[in-house]
């Protein structure tokens, strides 16, 4: 940009307004962002910071108003299509964008490819953004195995790893440690330095940093309170810093009641014994030790403070202490017991709140209260008080109804908090309980911890990021890489560095603690120019091969982490062949039979003999009567009695007619069938052979001859006609499953952001995430034909590539309807159950695998005509048994050809490029 | 263990389930829609089966043949040439061709006993085995009474009076509505519960709930009762409305008897659906796990091919499945009219199964949650 040009605003916001179910996240905001700077917005927790940010970023519909970005509408898709490798965005949440299975490195380097950036470009600057965040010796981590400020950090190198023209950050610092924040603000120093212009928006809940931007926006309920920049913030409100500025901001009402945080003195403590005592504590995952011989001890209605850098073992330290981590050497005791899973009582007097939010998103704020109350055994008559009281506390009264879903960071927080005390517990475990909740609520929270700890004896055990609240506590512990440093007053640890605050005391301990690793990073100077023409030609394709192998990298990458889904879905699909392909067996044998016979004489023995000489039946003793008929059928111990009436013998010597009665369960019709079919054929043979006694030679010459030849499977092997017709099933259900699942999971998981804020379009999105399991349906094909033709001895008489090519076909369909499945799904239990319900049923009874689609009726004869399967079940017998090939099976290829685009086509017309 | 807690377990899975509408979509149209079809769509074994006749003779007697073969049982047969046979059965078009060579008729007459080929696409397995013989019996039938007008007939009076008991005309529908119910009670059964307690697991929420005073007891009979209340209900709704009302299966046993059942199988199946859960890590490695026991227990249970015909291995193997015996004792009860004094060894191994399963899962859902 020019100097002296008067900057163009970089953001611009007409009458922007959001509505969630009936709540209102943005009312009526018009807006200019400056460019060029870093700006900042502020505001308690809840009053649609995340909201305007992630409208601004392009990852959500606009419901009201106009967002110019960049000079262009944001509700225009070619736009944002063009700007988004302009913008990076990180969203809240520790590491909600990022995917656990992969590596730190692997993380990161997936969004440079989304961004087209070269393969040494990208290394270039990974090794230079992991340096600069401390990540650098975590590289090869698999990411669920990180800390949650780590996540958070890496949550940052991969919005910095293009460089953006414009850079949105959602609450970066939130759960990270002091020393990094320092590092962070000088990595986006660095980075503003060397691209001329960048500007960066931020939304933050620390108002020390909001002190330092250029220029802040300062929201409360949806509305904008006022702009402009620090200074002339704190010259309106005539404030001595931002927190009282901003308090003094608020409509009258709001800030009511606010006043400084007091810590009173303790209660003078009659007994002892302490109420927590770790004891040389140690936990060690593998061969990574996360928390090394840690001791202390914490007396009744004490408030002890846990400091430390991320991944210092914090969080783990206090699992161990809820019992959800056995230790792996070491004791804890509570009141003087030791923790035991199994202990149940002392659950009753411990409260914990997990870092994460941990309550469940489908039920509303009340609910959880209600649920949590009642587990905790409180009296039914007294929880409407109780949670009236608790949700009045935290402010949480207006959104009782709300789901967790639709509240802001700060406001789950607050809700986990409510529930970790909601029984009064005497002990309070609670890991960083205050990460994104806003100033006003933090102090008005450590009020009631105080008033807990001084006026009930609870004993807090927190751990913090926040300096002011560790000057709070009457210990604080400091930890780095599992071993705590140091551990007393805050006024003592201050008074032993001689720091002026505590930050700095903090940071000179832990700057001696990693000793010569502590780096001043230089940052490898960034060619702007390169990447930016990279970029550009990039965003101006359509269709970008290297966007789309970034998914299919990382896909690739995702499944072979997994070994266990690999091999589920190639072995298990082996096992599922065999079992089936033995188990179904067409010929039906061994079916059991009895007779009442009236007659017993040797000619109604010698009609019985026949059933009974063949290898498809099996007697049974002989019946006694008909009720005797009745109770055996009915228990389903005979399938068939035989009844031969009284005077067979006599009768039939006498040429007079006779019958025989035979009765055949018909609860199971197929089987019924079967046996119908054989005891007529019994019965002709036997009538043929008698004629030939009687009355000699003459009738032994037939009328005709009926020749039967069973084609394409002359033993009629049930085998051969039920592999070829496995496979298809089993090649459509597992491909279709793997990627409805991969879809729906980034969707449930929080990584689909991605998705809606990189250039990537649904196109490359779709085909990059199918390529990997493409190949895995392939590889399984393999393995099922080979399987079918070594294993079961399955006779392949047709052509190979011709099969090769419809199998190639058909995978491709099949992970192309779980893509389309997935379009409709959020949630992976009824991604599965639909998946099952779509594929599996319309597979094994609707393609002709047992009956043949021309055979079928209704709507079961229609899904048969469209459905995939049904052709390649088609191509499948065709090349095993039938002995065709290409120039046979042509026929079958085109609707098999004609379905490819056509569910491709319909999944990405269902996609959705941005969240609604 | 505090039944005030299991309950409120439960409460909070209804709770969660409610607010997921397209699940709710799914459990609707699989014990309604899905039902009603895939009953509906079933064939007789032969029906609609589809002929071609080769007709090289063209008399009286070949007419004869070709106007017998109608519907339901058989599509209007086609007369095709020689030549055509070959490429339409490959091509998947006909089951079964019939070649009635030259001069038929005339050696019919002389006593030359001619011989007629019938052809059976023998990949076509149910239409092969069942169809042959009718197709044999058709042909024969028709030659006999054209014989019959022609000379005198040697035959022994012995007549065959076949009935099928429960089901006179083996009305594949009836049965395949209630194996379709049955159906659906497996796979919700599993994929209910096992895919909420990996949720919890992927969403961080079993955290909360183990440092609460609940038990691992509690945490999973809660998701049992709630889940399989759900099916259960659905599994009523279904046998009552569907496949009694609209579908006009005639049912002869109790109904009471069969959700009792119902019941057992529905605990052991959830009880299933939570031992994969905690054997698979992640939500995809469940659903792998979920097929490769879905599709045995439907294929493999007696439901869509009697247990006679399978091997002695893979009998035994799914005699230990829940699903076998309840198709067994479904059978019984709904179409034979059995009673608990008939079925009672079903129950009891519905249930024996259920415990096992129950104890193997709690023990590795205590182990995993330390």
């Amino acid at each position: 940009m020019k100097p002296g040009a008067p900057p163009e605003p970089v953001v611009r916001l007409q009458g922007v307004g959001q509505t969630y179910r009936a709540v209102a996240a943005l009312q009526e905001i018009t807006l200019d962002i400056p460019s060029g700077c870093v700006v900042g917005l502020i505001g308690p927790d809840g009053v649609g910071k995340s909201s305007l940010l992630s409208l601004v970023a392009g990852s959500r519909v606009i419901q009201r108003g106009s967002i110019t970005v960049l000079g262009g509408d944001m509700a225009d898709a070619a736009h944002r299509q063009r700007t988004c490798p302009r913008i990076a965005y990180m969203p809240q949440g520790l590491g909600k964008n990022l995917y656990p299975s992969l590596s730190v490195f692997d993380n990161v380097d997936f969004f440079g490819r989304l961004f087209g950036l070269g393969r040494q470009e990208r290394e270039r600057r990974i090794g230079a953004l992991l340096d600069s965040t401390g990540l650098a010796p975590f590289a090869d981590r698999r990411v669920a195995d990180l800390s949650g400020g780590m996540k958070q950090k890496l949550g940052l190198c991969c919005a910095l790893i293009h460089d953006p023209d414009l850079l949105i950050l959602d609450e970066p610092t939130t759960g990270i440690d002091p020393l990094s924040r320092k590092q962070f603000w000088g990595l986006i120093e660095r980075i503003r330095a060397n691209r001329d212009g960048m500007s960066v928006i931020v939304a933050t809940a620390y108002m020390e940093e909001a002190a330092r931007f250029d220029w802040l926006v300062a929201l409360d309920a949806g509305r904008v309170l006022a702009t402009g920049t620090p200074g002339e913030l704190l010259a309106r409100t005539g404030a001595a810093d931002l927190d009282a500025a901003f308090i003094a901001l608020l409509p009258a009402g709001a800030s009511q009641g606010h006043e400084a945080v007091v810590r009173t003195a303790r209660l003078p403590v009659a007994d002892g014994e302490p109420a927590i005592e770790a004891d040389h504590l140690t936990k060690r995952f593998g061969d990574f030790t996360a928390v090394d011989d840690v001791s202390f001890r914490i007396a009744r209605g004490e408030i002890f403070g846990f400091l430390g850098s991320n991944g210092c073992g914090k969080t783990t330290t206090m699992k161990m202490l809820t019992g959800l981590l056995a230790a792996s050497a070491g004791r804890v005791r509570l009141f003087g017991r030791e923790v035991d899973p199994r202990d149940i009582q002392i659950r009753h007097r411990v409260g914990y709140m997990s870092q994460a939010f941990s309550l469940y998103s489908e039920l509303t704020v009340r609910q959880n209260l209600e649920l949590h109350a009642r587990l905790f055994a409180l009296p039914e008559t007294g929880i409407p008080a109780r949670i009236t009281e608790v949700a009045r506390q935290f402010g949480l009264i207006g959104q009782m109804d709300a789901l967790p879903g639709e509240l802001s960071l700060g406001i789950r927080q607050r809700l986990s908090l409510a529930v970790a005390m909601i029984h009064s517990p005497e002990i309070l475990i609670l890991d960083e309980p205050t990460s994104g909740v806003d100033p006003v609520t933090r102090d008005n929270f450590w009020r009631i911890l105080i008033e807990l700890s001084r006026r009930d004896g609870v004993t807090i055990f927190v751990s913090t990021h926040f300096m002011n609240e560790a000057e709070r506590c009457d210990r604080v512990s400091l930890m780095h890489a599992g071993k705590v440093l140091v551990s007393d007053t805050p006024e003592a640890i201050m008074a032993s560095r001689s720091a002026p605050t505590l930050e700095a005391a903090f940071i000179r301990y832990l700057e001696v603690a990693a000793g010569g690793t502590t780096r001043s990073v230089t940052p490898a100077p960034l060619r702007v120019g390169d990447s930016r023409r990279a970029e550009e030609s990039a965003t101006r394709l359509l269709f970008d091969p290297r966007r789309m192998l970034a998914y299919t990298k990382r896909e690739s990458v995702e499944l072979l982490r997994d070994p266990i889904r690999a091999t589920l879905a190639t072995i298990g699909s082996l096992l599922l062949m065999f079992v089936i392909g033995y188990g179904i067996n067409m010929d039906v044998e061994n079916l059991s039979f009895a007779v009442l016979d009236h007659d017993d004489t040797v000619i109604s023995r010698d009609y019985a003999l026949q059933l009974s000489g063949s290898r498809y039946f099996t007697e049974r003793p002989p019946l006694t009567g008909y009720a005797d008929m009745d109770r055996r059928m009915e228990r389903g111990e005979i399938s068939l009695a035989l009844e031969i009436p009284p005077d067979f013998a006599r009768n039939l010597s006498h040429g007079r007619e006779v019958a025989v009665g035979a009765w055949i369960d018909g609860a199971m019709p197929t089987r019924a069938e079967t046996i119908r079919g054989y005891v007529e054929g019994m019965h002709s043979t036997w009538l043929v052979q008698k004629a030939r006694e009687t009355y000699g030679k003459a009738a032994d010459q037939r009328d005709f001859q009926l020749e039967i030849r069973y084609r394409y499977n002359p033993d009629v092997r049930s085998l051969d006609a039920m592999a070829p017709a496995i496979i298809p099933m089993l090649l459509l259900m597992i491909p279709a499953m793997l990627a409805v699942l991969s879809v729906v999971r980034e969707k449930e998981l929080g990584s689909i952001t991605n998705f809606y804020v990189t250039p990537v379009t649904r196109m490359e999105f779709l085909l990059g995430k199918q390529i990997p399991y493409v190949a895995l349906g392939m590889l399984n094909f393999l393995l099922l034909t080979a399987f079918a033709v070594y294993g079961f001895q399955v006779p392949f008489t047709g052509g190979f590539a011709t099969f090769a090519a419809a199998a190639f076909l058909y995978v491709v369909i099949a992970t192309s309807m779980g893509f389309f499945l997935s379009t409709f799904m959020r949630s992976q239990i009824a991604a599965i159950f639909a998946t099952v319900l779509l594929t599996m049923i319309p597979a094994s009874q609707y393609s002709g695998m047992i009956d043949p689609v021309s055979s079928l009726q209704g709507a079961g004869a229609f899904i048969g005509k469209i459905y995939p399967a049904t052709y390649f079940m088609m191509i499948s017998r065709g090349v095993f048994s039938k002995a065709l090939g290409f120039q046979d099976l042509w026929g079958a290829f085109i609707p098999l050809l004609i379905t490819v685009p056509v569910v491709i086509g319909l999944s990405v017309a269902f996609l959705r490029k941005q969240a609604r | 263990m505090r039944l005030a807690n299991i309950f409120q377990l439960g409460v909070k899975e209804l709770r969660v389930l409610l607010r997921n509408v397209t699940l709710l979509l799914l459990i609707a149209y699989s014990f309604s829609l899905q039902v009603y079809t895939a009953s509906r769509a079933l064939p007789e074994t032969l029906n609609r089966a589809p002929i071609a006749i080769v007709d090289e003779d063209r008399s009286a007697i070949s007419d004869r043949i070709a106007s017998a073969f109608y519907l339901p049982y058989f599509v209007e047969p086609k007369l095709i040439s020689q030549s055509e046979m070959d490429s339409r059965m490959d091509e998947g078009l006909d089951t079964f061709a019939l070649d009635i060579p030259p001069n038929f008729q005339r050696d019919l007459l002389a006593g030359r006993s001619p011989t007629i080929q019938l052809n059976i696409d023998a990949t076509r397995m149910t239409q092969a085995f069942a169809g042959g013989g009718y197709v044999q019996s058709i042909v024969s039938g028709q030659v006999s009474e054209f014989l019959a007008h022609h000379r005198a007939e040697t035959q022994l009076p012995v007549g065959l009076d076949l009935r099928a008991r429960f089901n006179p005309e083996l009305n594949k529908s009836w049965f395949g509505a209630v194996n379709e119910l049955i159906e659906a009670i497996t796979m919700l059964s599993v994929i209910l519960t096992g895919a909420a307690l990996i949720r919890e697991r992927e969403h961080g929420t079993i955290e909360q709930l183990l440092v609460m005073p609940v038990t691992a007891f509690e945490i999973m009979v809660g998701k049992l009762w709630s889940m399989g209340l759900v099916v259960l209900v659905a599994a009523t709704f279904c046998l009552i409305v569907i496949v009694q009302g609209l579908l006009a299966v005639p049912i002869h046993g109790s109904l009471l008897l069969f959700l009792a059942a119902a019941a057992l199988d529905i605990f052991a199946m959830t009880c299933l659906g939570m031992f994969l859960a905690t054997v698979a890590g992640s939500m995809p490695q469940f659903a792998l796990l979920v097929m490769m026991v879905l599709i045995p227990l439907q294929l493999l249970s007696g439901g869509v091919t009697p247990r006679e015909s399978m091997p002695e291995i893979i009998r035994i193997i799914m005699f230990a499945a829940p699903t076998t015996h309840f198709v067994m004792l479904s059978q019984a009860v709904l179409f034979r009219g059995a009673g608990i004094t008939v079925v009672w060894p079903q129950l009891v191994a519905l249930l024996a199964i259920g415990v096992a399963l129950f104890t193997l899962s709690l023990n590795r859902f205590r182990e995993m949650s330390g």
